[in-house]
This record gives structure tokens, sequence and C-alpha cells, in this order.
């Protein structure tokens, strides 16, 4: 007898005896993604089976390709992921503080948030910054601001990750500068830019410059990184924000990787080969809260990497199919109702992205819907990861669910989804004309709209929200930024102009002109500049004014 | 016959969580409102003044990076600098409790958090339009 008529006997026999006596919760049951969730899954599911040939082409072994097991042969027995808490708020001096009570709590990377301004290249001083100055992350306006910022902290041996994706180039130059001055070579830099401005314009928000040219300043630290800071991560190519935004999972996975090809491809066009530069490639997912589909997200994510390098693009290299990725929970699942909710939530979505195989991951704190988050907060969110990986024991399997029918039925079902999209922006003609389009906006805001209406009608119940409220609830305290952070920025970086060399800042500024005209690699440039304690604003109008700027396309 | 409710759901300052905001103007546009949406990072002038030449009749602003104390108050002066006397101005996004009774009183009448159903936005607006204005559906 075959699966199928073994798995009919049963459907046929008891359990239509059962759903005749008692149907089921729900009509149907559907992940937040809206992908239906079967009532089982049995060897019939999977593609693969237990055939040698299939499993090794499509499952494998971790380290080997398509990596659906994972990236390194011996996983989290070998090394745990990097814990790695995105913070920063307020001044320099401030995130700073944060960082060292991190690191001493036992976190094993940094990971930098800038506010605003800084984000969209505007100084702490300029009329558009007003209010939002030190709020949603620190605020940095020249190398001073950087050099107080990792003041005490090992460069040479903390990796720092940092949410900058706009002026990503000026960020890692004060980066590599603050190393310089204290003797720390670029060469022993390790840690990683967002520099993903694809996602920008499709949900973030901080973009600066039009594509084209933005491209081509990703290409250029491409460039410069691969012979001058070697172990850096050039680009975390991310779907999180596009996850927050309110698509699915396979459209997070499509369109994360759609922007991949594209970088790929740009980098190629600029005369990059590919496994000069490919392994320097990472990615940055989203775990949310169906754990079933998540753990198969990644794998699938995995799996369609690889395939895409070694196919598509002709990469000969291994580490160049390898889709490394940092994860953070999903802070659109935080809920303001009973916010203690959040922190289970939180540790959920922690498992399952350590089944899933994350190389780093940032747990969100439980407070994260009401504001910025206190310490305790993050404390907790940081001892969830030391639980998971202390305790739980899943650190100790590699790629524990792997073979589970439910699992592998759902890797294969979001990679051909997904595959399917990928498609639909070639036909588009890659992933700029895509944006361009607004096919991809759109696409996301239809998923959003379709999840915010299942939770306002209740059809996706959410615990506290739209079932299990409580009356009354009082408002846990949340953290404050001080009132005085804005003058205090304004006045040191005015103090900042008075006493640098203002000749020098204008050569420089006068040379990052000239190659933003003719073309040639930016980042020497750029880190001249900053050395001479350029400010962020300045260097950007330098480019605004050779590249213009890009004004959102709104897609209701 | 009464005229729709006109709405202008706004984005002020560099915030680019859009979410909730476009969330709320389709809802809003489906339980038969008209929906002017500005899109992000607009400065409260420009902001005030689309409310203004668009005559409507309620303003809705959303803000999640915590700069709504400064940048809500100041759309609703310039609203009212602008002549939009009527124009009733709500807020949303995170915005900690211990804010709202000083965006109460600089103006912004309401406050949506995180999880409203919408069901109590489309109440506050029929409650509160002028009485030529509807909702049609």
């Amino acid at each position: 007898m075959s699966f199928d008529e073994i798995d009919q006997k049963w459907v046929q026999g008891s359990l239509a005896k059962t759903l005749a006596k008692a149907p089921e919760r729900q009509p149907a049951f559907t992940t937040p993604s809206g992908s239906e969730i079967r009532r089982l899954y049995t060897p019939a599911d999977s593609r693969v089976g237990t055939d040698p040939v299939q499993y090794s082409e499509r499952i494998g072994f971790p380290g080997t390709f398509p990596f659906t097991r994972g990236v390194q042969p011996t996983m989290y027995r070998g090394r745990l992921w990097t814990m790695r808490q995105y913070a920063g708020f307020g001044t320099a001096k401030e995130s700073n503080r944060r960082y060292r009570y991190l690191l001493e709590q036992g976190q094993t990377g940094l990971s930098v948030a800038f506010d605003l301004p800084t984000q969209i290249g505007m100084d702490s001083d300029s009329p558009m910054a007003a209010g939002e100055v030190g709020k949603v992350g620190v605020a940095i306006d020249t190398l001073a601001d950087m050099e107080i910022l990792f003041d005490e902290i090992p460069l040479d041996r903390v990796t720092t990750s940092m949410t900058i994706n706009a002026p990503a180039m000026v960020l890692l130059a004060m980066y590599i500068a603050v190393a310089g001055k204290r003797g720390i070579p670029a060469s022993e830099l390790g840690g990683t830019i967002q520099n993903d401005i694809l996602k920008e314009y499709i949900a973030r928000g901080t973009y600066i410059f039009p594509p084209r040219p933005s491209m081509r300043l990703i290409t250029d630290i491409f460039g410069y990184c691969t012979g001058n800071v070697p172990k850096w991560n050039t680009i975390s190519i991310s779907g999180y924000h596009l996850r927050e935004a309110g698509c699915t999972a396979v459209q997070e996975v499509a369109f994360t990787l759609a922007d991949g090809i594209a970088y790929v491809e740009a980098a190629i066009k600029a005369g990059l080969d590919v496994d000069d530069f490919a392994s320097r490639l990472s990615f940055f997912f989203n775990v949310h809260n169906n754990f079933i589909e998540e753990v198969a997200k990644f794998r699938a994510a995995r799996r369609i990497w690889a395939g895409i390098m070694r196919d598509r693009f002709g990469a000969k290299n291994p580490k160049s199919w390898m889709l490394r990725f940092h994860t953070q929970t999903a802070g659109s699942t935080l809920t303001a109702q009973q916010p203690e909710n959040n922190a289970i939530r939180v540790a959920i979505q922690t498992l399952a992205a350590v089944a899933g195989g994350t190389q780093s991951l940032h747990t969100n704190s439980r407070d994260e819907a009401l504001g910025l988050p206190t310490e305790d907060s993050v404390r907790l969110a940081l001892r969830t990861q030391q639980i998971v990986a202390y305790e739980s024991g899943v650190a100790d399997t590699i790629d524990p669910f792997g073979g589970s029918w439910a699992i592998e039925a759902e890797t294969d079902r979001i990679e051909s989804e997904a595959l399917e999209y990928i498609g639909e922006v070639d036909r588009l003609g890659g992933m700029i004309a895509a944006i361009e389009a607004g096919f991809v906006q759109k696409q996301i805001q239809d998923s959003a709209f379709r999840a915010g209406r299942e939770i306002d009608d209740g059809t996706r119940r959410i615990v506290g929200v739209n079932c299990f409220q409580m009356e009354n609830e009082v408002e846990p305290e949340i953290l404050q930024i001080n009132p005085e952070t804005e003058a205090c920025q304004v006045a040191s970086l005015e103090a900042i102009r008075k006493a640098r060399d203002n000749d020098a800042v204008a050569a420089a500024l006068a040379a990052v002109k000239d190659a933003a005209v003719s073309g040639a690699n930016l980042f020497p440039p750029v880190l001249q500049a900053v050395s001479a304690y350029a400010s962020l604003g300045e260097i950007c109008n330098v480019m605004r004014d050779v590249f213009g700027e890009y004004r959102e396309e709104v897609v209701l | 016959m009464k005229r729709r409710i006109r709405i202008l759901i706004a984005k002020p300052g560099l915030d680019g969580h859009d979410r909730g905001a476009k969330f709320v103007a389709r809802s809003l546009r489906d339980a038969g409102a008209e929906i002017i949406y500005t899109g992000i990072r607009q400065t409260p002038e420009a902001i005030a003044a689309a409310a203004v030449q668009e005559d409507v009749d309620f303003l809705g602003l959303s803000c999640l990076s915590g700069a709504h104390n400064r940048l809500f108050p100041e759309v609703v002066k310039l609203v009212r600098e602008l002549g939009g006397q009527d124009i009733v101005v709500f807020g949303g996004g995170v915005i900690p409790k211990r804010d709202w009774p000083g965006l109460n009183e600089a103006g912004i009448r309401f406050i949506f958090g995180p999880g409203t159903p919408m069901s109590d936005v489309i109440a506050v607006i029929r409650e509160n339009a002028p009485a030529d204005a509807e909702l049609a559906p």
C-alpha cells in the first residue's frame, strides 16, 4: 500500500467518524501569513522521503550544499549564535554605558541603533531633525561622537553590527577611523553594516538618494572592503522590515533574496568577481509567531540562496553559497496590552530562530510596544536567549526539527512559493524595476491589510488584545529619553565645528564631491572627510547635491 | 444628502513606520470616508497646509519614533493658525500613556494606541463629524 492509500484509509475511517461527531475548533487553520495549516503531515508530504540521492540534493548535511540544515558542520555544538541586542538612545555617552552593561551581562556582540536624523544623513541641528534627536537610537554627527560611543570597548575583539543604510559608508568610515586612532588596523575589524537600501524604499523609509546612485554607493563599499576590511560583512540583506511592514513568510524570503540578487548583479556589473564579495553578504530575517512556518522559512531561504549563487551566478567558492543570517524577534507581534505576555512570545520566537539555524539573534524586550526598553526588560530578553542556549537542549543537536514531516513539507512549500515570486520579480525586470513599479509595496500592503483585518475582526486571536483582555491595565515604567539630549547634541556639534581645521574639512568635502561626480570609489575620500571631523550631514549634503534625493511613491 | 467625511492621515517627522497609518487609512476608506494620505517624512508645516487646503474634517497623525510630544502639538498649532479651527485632530502610534494628558491639552483630541479596534476609531469619527457629513460606504 502507498502512503496515500493508508492516509486515505485513516481519513475516511476514524478521522471521518470523529469529525462527524465533533467538528474541529475552526473550519480552517492558517498561519499568520495566510497559508493553510494541514491537519497532519506524513512521509507522503515531503518530496524527499528517505531516498539518499534526494536527501543529499535537497536536505543534505550541515555545512554542505544546499545548507538546508545549517551553514556550519557543527553549528551550535561548535559555537553558539552571537547574542546581539540592538541598542542605542540619547547621546553617545548614554549608549556607551548601555553597551558596556550588555557586555557585562554576557552579550557577545554589539548592535548599534542610530537615531533617525543619523540614519537619514542629517545633522542634529537640521530643522527636520527637531524632536527626533536621540529618540530611536544614538545621535552621531561627527567622529567625536563615535569615539565616545566606543570608548573602552575592545574593537579588535568585539564584533559590531550597525543598522545604517543610506549613509552606511560614512558610519563605517567613522568606525574604521576610531579603530585607527587606537592602532587597530581595518583588516582586524569584524562586524556588519546593514547597507541594504532596497528595503528602505519598500518598507523602512530611511532612504536619502535615488536607487541608482544608492546602488553605486553599495558597490563602492563592496569594492573597498574586499581589499581593506576583509572580515566585515558589507551588507545585511534584510527581510526583517518587510515582515514588520506586514508581508508573509513566503514574501519575506522571496523579496529578501530578490534584493540579494539585485546586489549581486550590481556588483558583478561594477566589475567585481562574484567569489570576491559573495562570502561577505549576510542576511537579516524576522522570526514571527508561527513556530513551524518560521523554522521552515529559514531552512527554505538557505536552500534557495545556495542554488541561486551556485547555479544562477556561477559562484565556485562554497562560502559564496552560504546564507548566513541575523534574526530579530518580531516587533509587530508585541502587544501594548498585558506586556508581560510578550516575554513568552519572544521565548517561542527565540526557539524558532535557533531551530532555524541563525548566526546571531536579537530578542525584543517585553515593553517595546510602549516605548524604548528599560534595562530590566533588556536583561530579561538577553536571559531568554541564554536559557534557550544553555538549558533547552535545542542548541545541542543540529537542525533538530529536520526530518519532521511538517517541517520538511513546509520548507518545500515556502521554497516553491518564494521561487514563484522571485520569477515574478525577474519578469518585471528585477527588484529595482519592481520597486519603481510599486509591485513589491502593493504585495506587502495587501498582506498587511489582510493580517490587520483578521486581528480586527477576531478571526486571528491575539491573547490580551482581542481575547482574554483585562480591564484597567496599569502601564509599566518605561524608559524616558533625557529631554536635554537634543540641545546637548547640537551644542557639542557647534563646538566641534569651531575647533576643527575647517580648511581641511572643506578640502575633504571637495574631494568627496569630485569622486561622486567622477565615479571613482567614494570610500577613500569619505574616510578622509570623517577623519577631518566633517559631519555626517555635511558629507551627505555634498552627495545630495550630486545624486539628488528620493521621493516616496505613495501606494495605498 | 450629506457629504462624505474627509480625513487626512499624516506621518510627521522622520519615522518610516507606516503600517499602522496605512491600515487606518484603508480601513476608514472602506468605512466610507474620503481619505488623503501624505506618505512619510512630512513637516508639520506641510501637513497643516494640506489639512487646511483639503478642507478636511479630521486629521490623524501617526508617529512611532517618540517625537510625538514635539511634532503633534506643532501641527495643531499650525493648523489653527491657518484657520483650520474645526479640524478634529487625533493621533496614534507608540505613545506612552504618561504623554496623553499633555497631548490632549495641546489639542490632540483622541489617541489610539496599538491594538485599538477599528470599530473604536470609526465610532469616534462618527460621533465627532460635522452635522452635514457622514461615512458612506
